[in-house]
Parts: structure tokens; C-alpha cells; sequence
């Protein structure tokens, strides 16, 4: 096999971290949902989005080429070398703060899948069409809750707006394209994720309009996540995830 | 619960209910049925909803921790499962007339009973694989006779339930049987883990028949097809065999084959805990229906949202066509 761009690697952790934190905190709800219906449709969400994790993880230890497979790249790195969006590590919050990150994430994901499913890369490209169908159903559920929650109640409607203005500081990260991809993005095999800025930002405005909220003015914009800055929040995070791992080195499960 | 003699209902009825019963009619919602008979059905169907309910907790105590990705995703498939076996269960006992919002708030305010076993702590990771085996494998023993159950809607959801318990209980036990043969480590967790449970899951087919208060009625009306100490024995028979095949032991220093009746035969039950746990006084009785509890009133403003919208939906149907276009929209055009 010829060996791969030396970006591709790094540029596979930020898809495949995304989805497995993301995951993993939609995991969390799991018995402790508002109804039935929705303990059974977040499990949904958390298993498509660590499968999708998983696939990535695998692309991304074949083409690293050190040995390490998907479980050891998911329990066996610190905190500091997770390349995901700060977004996707914050805790879980209320059903408000879950849903409205599923549907800034969720959106996000679908634009990139959806241009990743024609990437140069086939194994990437297959992945992403498989899981551009899941991400469709993600923000379509997470959509459908944005407006219920915020054209519901007068509570529903306040905290839907507070998940609103809490998240929006981390949805900017998104979109900053980092600059060691410039020959991948160059050669077709991952999407510059800049230019999926302005179409995600209409269909928000559109959905926040309808679910009677408003995006903040406040342009600052929270970063570190893709270069394994992180928030307090992703170590608390990895240590629960990764303790039964790391308590039994070289076991199998 | 005592028997109540069925006064309402005329005796030539309940003489053709029963005589369909006897020629292995199945029973369906719109038929006539004695009060007694739906009362009784109501009060197993919600437990059993109630149990798939709670037994999601333990399980998902372990979500976070499971030590690799396919782990993971199993334990969150199968968990997800059980909330599906749930409402699917919630949704039969409502075709007895019951309304699912009564039956829930029966479980919260402790008056519903659930499966007692979803009252022990899961305290390692092995104890994944013991709920499987043992307390799937154990339902799948009940569930495969309830299959039979006179009352259709109920037999029907138990033919389908079984098919994923059987995923669950293989599952399970081949969590067991990758640590029973993994590090000494490993091998020591699952013995730990089925030490726990032994006990406990022969304690999910209910008291010895002679000490179950429902059983004859339930037989009777072709509820249950087979009595508790019949289940129970099927099941260690089934399980002393695999506890064998992966070489851990069963622990029970009394126990011994029959070579007469080709049973396993256990030491004795500990009856005084079952008791204890059942009314009320287990390791995770209060925690377990605190998290319910919990989760229904921190969910209380978002089930409230949702019918607030639904009003207001009914009065605007516009809106509803709009957002489905932009539904079918997403993503289309994006980078093009």
C-alpha cells in the first residue's frame, strides 16, 4: 500500500472524535430520558454515531499505519491528542442543551457526509454515504424538537433559548478549515469544511425562526478542539470511558 | 392480591370464556373476558413493561465504561432494545383498557412491582455479561411459556420479545466465556460477577409453588402454562451445563445431579431475601425508582413543550407541510 498523505490520519481522528464524543455523551441518557420514546431514539442516535466512529477509526488506524486499531485509538489516547469540535465534549446538559447541540452537530454532519460521500478516498466516501442517510434522521428528529421545545411553553421556549446562546459559541470551530488539510481538500479527499459555513447557517436561521429563537449577535467564537485543546470537560469524560480499558492492558473484551 | 370471586360476571359466560380457554383459543382484546382475568393481565403485562423499564438502569450503568467500541455498541443496542420491549409491552396492556400514563405513574409512586433482580447493583463490567446470560436467560425460560399465553396481544409481543432475548442471552454469555478464558484478572471478575447473580436470577421464577399466591389462576385461565419450580429447574438444567463450558463454577457447594430424574438439584433458595428485596428493602430498590422518578419530573417541561405544540398544530396545519419541505431539503445542494 502507498503510503498516505501525512494529513490524512489527523484529518480522519477530527471526523471519527466528533462522532464518538458526541456519542458517547448522547450515551449518558440511556434509562434517564423525558419519555420512552425518546430514551429509545437517543440510544439510537449514540449507536450511529460511535459506529460511525468506529468505521472512521479503523480508515484512520489503516492509513496511520503504527499498529493501532480502532479500540486502541478510542482508549488509549489522551485527552490531548482528541481531535474533536469543543462542541461535542461539553456535558449533557438538559433535553434542551442534547437537542440543540444534536441539531447544530447533527446539521453540520449531514453537509459533511454529504460532500465527503464524493471523496477521492473510496473507503471515506462509502462511510460517509452510509452515514449521511443516519445524520439525515438525526437532524430531522433534533429539527422537529428545536421547534417543539421552542414554540412549546413559555419554559420550554426559555430553556430552548439558553441551549441556544450556551452552544452557539462553539458552532463557529465547525467550520474553521485547518490548514495542514490545504492538499487533501486540494486533492478531493476531504471537504473544506468553511464552505459548508453558509448553508448551515441559513437552514439554522430558518429552523430557529420557525421554533420562534434567535441565533446571538455575539460573533466570538470558541476554538482548540481540532488542534487537542480541549475543555476541563473531555478528561472526566475519557477517564469514565476509558477505565475498564486501560485497567486491563492487552485484555480482550 | 386475594382471589375475588367473579360476582359481575354471568356464569355462562365465564363457563364459554372458559371452555375456549381449555380448546387453546386464543383471546383478543374485543372478546369478552371475566374482570378477573383482565385485572390479572393488566397486573403482569405492566410488570413486565415496568421491569423492561427499570432494567434498562442497570445496564446503563456500564454504557460509559464498556472497554471497546463493539462492546459498546452491543450493550447500547440491547439496552435500547428493552425500552422497545417496554413500550411494545405498554402498548398491549393499553389494549385491556388501561392507559400507559396510569400504569407509569403506578411504577413512580411504588405501587407496581417490577422484576426484583434489576434491584442488585451491576458493579463490574462482568455483571454485563451475567445480566445477559442469567436474567435474559432466565426470561427467555418464562417468556418462551408466556408465548403461549391465552391472551393474544400478550403472546404475540412475547414471540417477538424472545428473538432479541435470544440476541441478549448469546451476547451475555459470550462476554462471559472471552473473560472466563481472558487475563487471571478477567477470569476472577466473572467468577465474582456470577457469584452474585446465581442466586438471585433462580430467585426470578418466583416463590416454590406451593408459596405463589397467583400461579392456580393464572394456570386456570391459561396464563402461564407451566409452574415457577417447572421454569426454575429448566433453567438450571440449561445454565449448570453452560457454567461448565466455560470452566467457572456454580456457587453452590450442594449442588448435585439427579441421575434418576436427570435434574440439577441446588442447595436452598434464600427465600427471607427474596422477600426482603421484593418488599421493598434491596440494595437499589430506593435508587432505582429515585432515577425514574427523576426523569419523569426533569422531563416534565419537555412532555408539556410537546403537547403545547401539538395544540398548537391542530390549528395551523400550514406549518407543518412547510417544515416537512425543508426536511427534504437538507443537505441538497450544499457544496455544489
Amino acid at each position: 500500500m502507498r503510503a498516505s498523505h501525512p494529513a490524512l490520519a489527523p484529518a480522519l481522528l477530527r471526523i471519527a472524535d466528533d462522532r464518538l464524543i458526541l456519542g458517547h455523551r448522547t450515551s449518558e441518557w440511556c434509562g434517564h430520558a423525558p419519555i420512552l420514546e425518546e430514551d429509545i431514539a437517543l440510544a439510537n442516535i449514540a449507536l450511529d454515531l460511535i459506529g460511525q466512529a468506529t468505521l472512521v477509526l479503523q480508515h484512520a488506524g489503516a492509513v496511520e499505519r503504527a499498529g493501532r486499531n480502532e479500540d486502541a485509538l478510542a482508549f488509549f489516547r489522551d485527552a490531548t491528542d482528541f481531535r474533536n469540535a469543543l462542541l461535542c465534549e461539553l456535558p449533557r446538559g438538559d433535553f434542551g442543551v442534547t437537542i440543540v447541540r444534536h441539531f447544530f452537530h447533527g446539521l453540520y454532519s449531514v453537509l459533511q457526509w454529504d460532500a465527503l460521500a464524493r471523496s477521492t478516498d473510496q473507503t471515506l466516501a462509502g462511510i460517509a454515504a452510509k452515514a449521511l442517510k443516519e445524520s439525515r434522521y438525526h437532524v430531522r428528529h433534533a429539527g422537529e424538537w428545536v421547534i417543539r421545545l421552542g414554540d412549546g411553553t413559555e419554559e420550554s421556549h426559555r430553556r430552548a433559548q439558553e441551549a441556544v446562546d450556551a452552544l452557539w459559541p462553539y458552532t463557529g470551530e465547525l467550520f474553521m478549515q485547518p490548514a495542514d488539510e490545504a492538499d487533501l481538500v486540494a486533492a478531493g479527499t476531504t471537504a473544506d469544511v468553511s464552505l459548508l459555513a453558509g448553508p448551515w447557517r441559513a437552514q439554522v436561521d430558518d429552523v430557529l425562526r420557525r421554533a420562534t429563537l434567535r441565533a446571538p449577535s455575539d460573533p466570538w467564537m470558541q476554538r482548540g478542539g481540532r488542534d487537542g485543546r480541549h475543555t476541563e470537560h473531555l478528561g472526566h469524560l475519557l477517564a469514565e470511558m476509558q477505565i475498564v480499558a486501560r485497567s486491563h492492558p492487552g485484555a480482550q473484551w | 392480591m386475594t382471589t375475588m370471586p367473579p360476582v359481575a360476571d354471568d356464569s355462562a359466560r365465564i363457563a364459554a370464556f372458559e371452555a375456549r380457554i381449555a380448546a387453546d383459543e386464543s383471546i383478543e382484546p374485543k372478546d369478552w373476558m371475566p374482570e378477573r382475568y383482565r385485572a390479572q393481565l393488566i397486573r403482569m403485562m405492566s410488570q413486565h413493561a415496568h421491569s423492561e423499564v427499570v432494567g434498562m438502569l442497570p445496564e446503563g450503568n456500564w454504557i460509559t465504561r464498556a472497554p471497546s467500541l463493539r462492546r459498546k455498541m452491543i450493550l447500547l443496542a440491547k439496552v435500547q432494545d428493552e425500552g422497545g420491549h417496554g413500550l411494545y409491552i405498554y402498548c398491549g396492556t393499553e389494549t385491556l383498557g388501561v392507559d400507559r400514563q396510569d400504569l407509569v405513574q403506578q411504577l413512580l409512586d411504588g405501587k407496581a412491582k417490577y422484576s426484583s433482580i434489576f434491584n442488585y447493583p451491576t458493579l463490574s463490567w462482568a455483571d454485563m455479561g451475567a445480566i445477559g446470560w442469567l436474567v435474559d436467560g432466565a426470561a427467555i425460560v418464562n417468556q418462551t411459556m408466556l408465548a403461549k399465553a391465552s391472551y393474544g396481544p400478550y403472546a404475540r409481543a412475547m414471540v417477538r420479545i424472545c428473538k432479541e432475548e435470544n440476541f441478549h442471552k448469546k451476547q451475555g454469555y459470550e462476554i462471559m466465556a472471552t473473560l472466563a478464558r481472558g487475563t487471571p484478572a478477567q477470569k476472577a471478575m466473572a467468577q465474582e460477577s456470577l457469584n452474585r447473580w446465581w442466586w438471585p436470577s433462580l430467585m426470578m421464577f418466583g416463590p416454590h409453588d406451593k408459596d405463589s399466591s397467583n400461579s392456580d389462576e393464572l394456570m386456570r385461565w391459561g396464563i402461564k402454562r407451566k409452574s415457577n419450580d417447572e421454569l426454575r429447574q429448566r433453567f438450571i438444567n440449561l445454565t449448570v451445563a453452560q457454567v461448565k463450558a466455560i470452566d467457572l463454577t456454580v456457587p453452590d457447594p450442594d449442588l448435585k445431579y439427579n441421575e434418576a430424574t436427570g435434574n440439577w438439584e441446588t442447595g436452598p433458595i434464600d427465600w427471607d431475601e427474596f422477600w426482603r428485596v421484593v418488599k421493598g428493602n434491596g440494595p437499589c430498590n430506593g435508587e432505582r425508582i429515585d432515577a425514574r422518578r427523576r426523569a419523569h419530573a426533569e422531563g416534565r417541561w419537555v412532555r408539556d413543550a410537546a403537547v403545547a405544540f401539538a395544540e398548537k398544530q391542530q390549528r395551523d396545519n400550514r406549518e407543518t407541510t412547510e417544515r416537512q419541505q425543508t426536511w427534504t431539503r437538507l443537505g441538497d445542494g450544499a457544496t455544489a
